[in-house]
């Protein structure tokens, strides 16, 4: 069956079935494939996209929920790597096998979206979803707080003394 | 609408006696075959080529000056991909931003050994790598010397130049590579290597080189890769270990939605090989893997199904109260030791089957036409893969081509090549390319699983607290005197040689589940016992248990015993250096001299694997629920004069203080009627971030030795030091 799909911003009709889960559809049918598979029952995290801006599951989505929903994957977070955990992710030097890094960073910047400053514990509890194998966390938590500083510095709150906050 | 799946709290399990590591009881038991493989240790013991290796096979210089260097071995997270080329750049003497990298295909004559497993790469690579950087420099200073007609003496490089200061004149590599590539290379012994001090780029980080590809989520795994008319298959094995297929419904699954074919494997009993199954290949994995939930298959189980945890758990036991099969190692005598000690302690500890389970789930491409096979394959044993499959399709190994993608996650699962077995045979029986990809269902089930294994101990001490005694009745798995890979003990394991009334002895225990090398294979159980009973032994004795390591390490060591091995490459223990970090992270972590909240306490272990020597000191609070939280988190470490890659170095080791708490807490994998009970990660769980330490502060000693590896030898002190920390605040293990 044809759904209309629209993914990073192009809008796409796919031939798939109702309940083809939209990690397969990325993957094998748009030929995205950063998002990944781990797991395929909603347990790793490395799957993880923006439905309408909040982080679902790519495994646990079936096609006909996604479609004309916008959805972003890990290649369109940023036209060119900018987006601020990307640069953060780098600058902290994160990965160490990288499989789950997209699928975190996915997470990380659907709540940044909600929650510009998060604590270690705000962190711990929305991105508990996401494993990573090799271990990164405290990495990733760093990573966390270094993008939502450069996010506020990108985007300064005006104050009287010219200075962000 | 899909939703964010909840994950639960899962925190450390309750303690139970010695025994975080518990064997679930499951019904069964009866007849046994056992299944030997080859030791994975084999390919740990890697040396360098016989053949020096020529600059030319690895620098490729281009006329802008721009150096393409390549990489390697395979690239799981180690950081091989930066780290070994570092290694040439710096004897090359050029700046690292005018480095380019590139991963080798596989050719052990051109690269010499590329294998990741063992903690191997800093070991083997430090000093033959270093001389094809050194040799091309060589090379390159002689061209310029011809070019100018002055000896060669004279010459300096710096920064990728070549320069003369009598003369004033300089020249850039890339203006001098098309001649010095008409030289002969020089002898390798013969070249002069930077003095530490000089080094610009080794002590250095470089970052992970291929972080902008992985944020941005550019395709560079081997589950990634396509070509124009690909095929994807997966592939049921019976669910016991070394079943055959008998008969499938295979009409039934050629007619469904884009399948393409669907044949019975007959394959053979290697486990290591390509085993019996049903392959379905179709248009697109989606569509092979929905027409694979309607295959039945009729099983021929063979003898392994009368195998489970209980059966195990049963034989251990009977074993226990038995005299051992074998004897390893005795020094003094422990009976009379034992007899005249003033306390004396027994125990017994056990710990379960674990599964690697890397993010990325088996995979590998192959492509078969004309009588060659390509391949594409995250494997960190490609040489053996390479033989795998050219055993598996009767081919010879010079007509394969192997690629190397980044690899998400080994572990020591990736050391075996079963799948890349598996998809030869697909794609020979197919003729078009063909992406083989398991399921995490496939992957947790069809895993070479860290064995289990059971230790029955007895030690003394004397009056003054002094370790007289040690007593190790080892059960584990294998059959007439040969242990399963990586079930095996090494006769002088620590504290052998340190403690005059001393004896470890074995028995085995028949087994058809495949086994193999775990990150830190043998040290990640063997640590956990050892360390934990030295803990129970100093507290017996009523010494501070990092006082009490080191008194320990205060003898002269016993005679080793001949032929002792199984630690992969380096020197035998040396036991100064393991107090040198035991000191260290005294001092780090504030041993003793911390004041601790109620509940709260800390841990000390230390061990000695792949050559690298590790402190550790976890502290743990203990909640009133006997949950736990590991709440800071200290590594010392000596692992020779240079940390190569710092940052990295930092970041792999807080990640094996990770995995070793989930090595504790989240992998355990039974068996019920020969098969795997657990298939995804609702049964097993690998820490998750609120259960990660908010610190873990690393250290590496000062150390006059070579360098070595870091990857494993970090692992093992993480699960016996937390069982320290456990124990110190709550009295119980």
């Amino acid at each position: 069956m044809p759904y209309k799909l629209i993914v990073n911003g192009k809008t796409t009709t796919v031939d798939a079935p109702a309940d083809m889960p939209m990690l397969w559809v990325l993957r094998d049918m748009l030929n995205l494939k950063g998002t990944k598979y781990g797991c395929g029952i909603g347990m790793c995290g490395a799957c993880t996209i923006h439905l309408r801006g909040t982080a679902v599951r790519a495994c646990q989505t079936h096609v006909s929920e996604a479609a004309g929903v916008p959805i972003t994957t890990i290649e369109g977070l940023s036209s060119d790597g900018e987006h601020p955990c990307q640069i953060a992710w780098q600058e902290i030097d994160v990965p160490q096998c990288g499989y789950c890094q997209a699928g975190q960073i996915m997470s990380a910047s659907a709540m940044l979206a909600k929650n510009p400053k998060p604590t270690d514990k705000d962190i711990d509890a929305q991105m508990m979803g996401n494993i990573c194998r090799c271990g990164t966390y405290l990495r990733i938590r760093q990573a966390i707080h270094r993008a939502a500083e450069l996010a506020t510095a990108a985007k300064p709150t005006p104050s009287r003394n010219g200075h962000g906050n | 609408m899909a939703t964010m799946t909840t994950v639960p709290n899962t925190r450390v399990k309750k303690l139970s006696r010695r025994s975080f590591f518990r064997v679930s009881a499951i019904a069964g038991g009866g007849m046994l075959l056992a299944y030997y493989v080859e030791p994975v240790t084999k390919v740990f013991a890697q040396r360098g080529p016989q053949a020096p290796l020529l600059p030319s096979s690895f620098i490729k210089i281009a006329p802008d000056g721009i150096a393409t260097i390549m990489a390697k071995n395979p690239e799981e997270g180690q950081g091989v991909k930066a780290m070994l080329p570092m290694l040439i750049a710096e004897e090359l003497d050029i700046d690292w931003k005018d480095v380019r990298l590139e991963q080798a295909d596989v050719d052990t004559a051109k690269y010499g050994p590329q294998v990741a497993g063992g903690s191997t790469a800093t070991p083997v690579n430090w000093v033959p790598l270093r001389q094809v950087g050194a040799g091309a420099r060589h090379m390159l200073i002689a061209a310029a010397a011809q070019t100018w007609n002055v000896p060669e003496a004279e010459c300096t490089t710096a920064s990728g130049r070549v320069m003369h200061a009598a003369s004033g004149k300089s020249l850039g590599y890339g203006e001098l590579a098309a001649k010095a590539a008409t030289l002969t290379p020089p002898d390798p012994a013969s070249l002069k290597m930077k003095d530490k001090k000089d080094y610009k780029i080794i002590g250095t980080t470089v970052k992970g080189v291929d972080n902008l590809k992985i944020v941005t989520g550019q395709p560079q795994y081997g589950i990634d890769f396509e070509l124009p008319g690909m095929l994807y298959a997966v592939f049921q094995k019976c669910p016991v270990y070394g079943g055959k297929a008998v008969s499938a419904n295979l009409d039934q699954i050629k007619a469904m939605p884009g399948v393409k074919h669907a044949f019975i494997v007959e394959g053979g009993t290697d486990l290591n090989g390509l085993l019996p199954g049903v392959a379905v290949v179709a248009d697109t994995w989606y569509h092979a893997n929905t027409a694979r939930k309607s295959l039945k298959v009729q099983w021929d189980e063979g003898p392994t199904a009368s195998q489970s945890s209980k059966s195990f758990a049963d034989a251990a036991e009977a074993f226990s109260k038995q005299t051992p099969q074998d004897t390893l190692r005795t020094d003094g005598n422990v009976e009379s030791a034992i007899g005249s000690a003033a306390k004396v302690v027994e125990a017994a500890y056990s710990y379960p089957f674990i599964s690697h389970v890397p993010l990325e789930p088996q995979n590998c491409s192959a492509h078969f036409h004309d009588g060659k096979l390509e391949l594409w394959a995250p494997s960190q044993t490609p040489q053996q893969g390479l033989q795998v499959a050219a055993r598996t399709i009767g081919i010879e190994p010079s007509d394969i081509t192997m690629h190397q993608p980044r690899i998400g996650g080994g572990f020591g699962r990736r050391l075996v090549n079963d799948y890349v077995a598996e998809v030869s045979w697909i794609a020979k029986q197919v003729g078009v390319p063909v992406k083989l990809l398991w399921t995490r269902e496939d992957d947790v089930q069809h895993d070479f699983y860290r064995p289990g294994g059971f230790h029955y101990l007895k030690g003394g001490v004397d009056a003054s607290g002094k370790l007289t005694a040690w007593h190790d009745h080892f059960v584990s798995y294998g059959r007439d005197g040969r242990f399963v890979p990586s079930g095996d003990i090494g006769a002088d394991e620590f504290p052998g040689r340190f403690i005059p009334n001393y004896s470890l002895q074995y028995s085995l225990i028949p087994c058809g589940i495949p086994t193999g090398a775990m990150r830190a294979p043998r040290s990640n159980a063997l640590a956990f016992v050892i360390q934990s009973f030295i803990d129970e032994l100093a507290h017996a004795g009523g010494k501070d248990p990092l006082q009490f390591r080191l008194e320990i390490m205060d003898n002269p060591p016993l005679a080793a015993s001949q032929g002792a091995g199984g630690r992969g490459v380096g020197p035998e223990f040396n036991a100064p250096r393991m107090q040198g970090v035991l000191r260290l992270v005294q001092k780090t972590s504030g041993w003793g001299t911390r004041t601790l909240p109620k509940g709260t306490a800390m841990g000390v272990a230390c061990h000695f694997s792949h050559s690298g020597y590790f402190a550790e000191v976890a502290e743990v609070k203990v909640n009133s629920d006997k949950s736990i939280r590991v709440t800071n988190f200290w590594v010392a470490a000596d692992i020779g004069s240079q940390i190569i890659n710092p940052g990295p170095a930092t970041n792999l080791s807080q990640g094996a203080v990770i995995d070793g708490m989930s090595q504790l807490m989240g992998y355990e994998v039974t068996f019920d009627k020969g098969a795997a009970v657990q298939s995804n990660f609702l049964e097993l769980q690998p820490l998750r971030i609120h259960q990660a330490p908010p610190e873990i502060h690393v250290d590496f000693a000062d150390s006059q030795y070579s360098p070595t590896g870091l990857g494993e030898p970090a692992l093992p002190p993480v699960l016996p030091a937390i069982a320290n920390a456990i124990f110190a605040a709550t009295g119980e293990r």
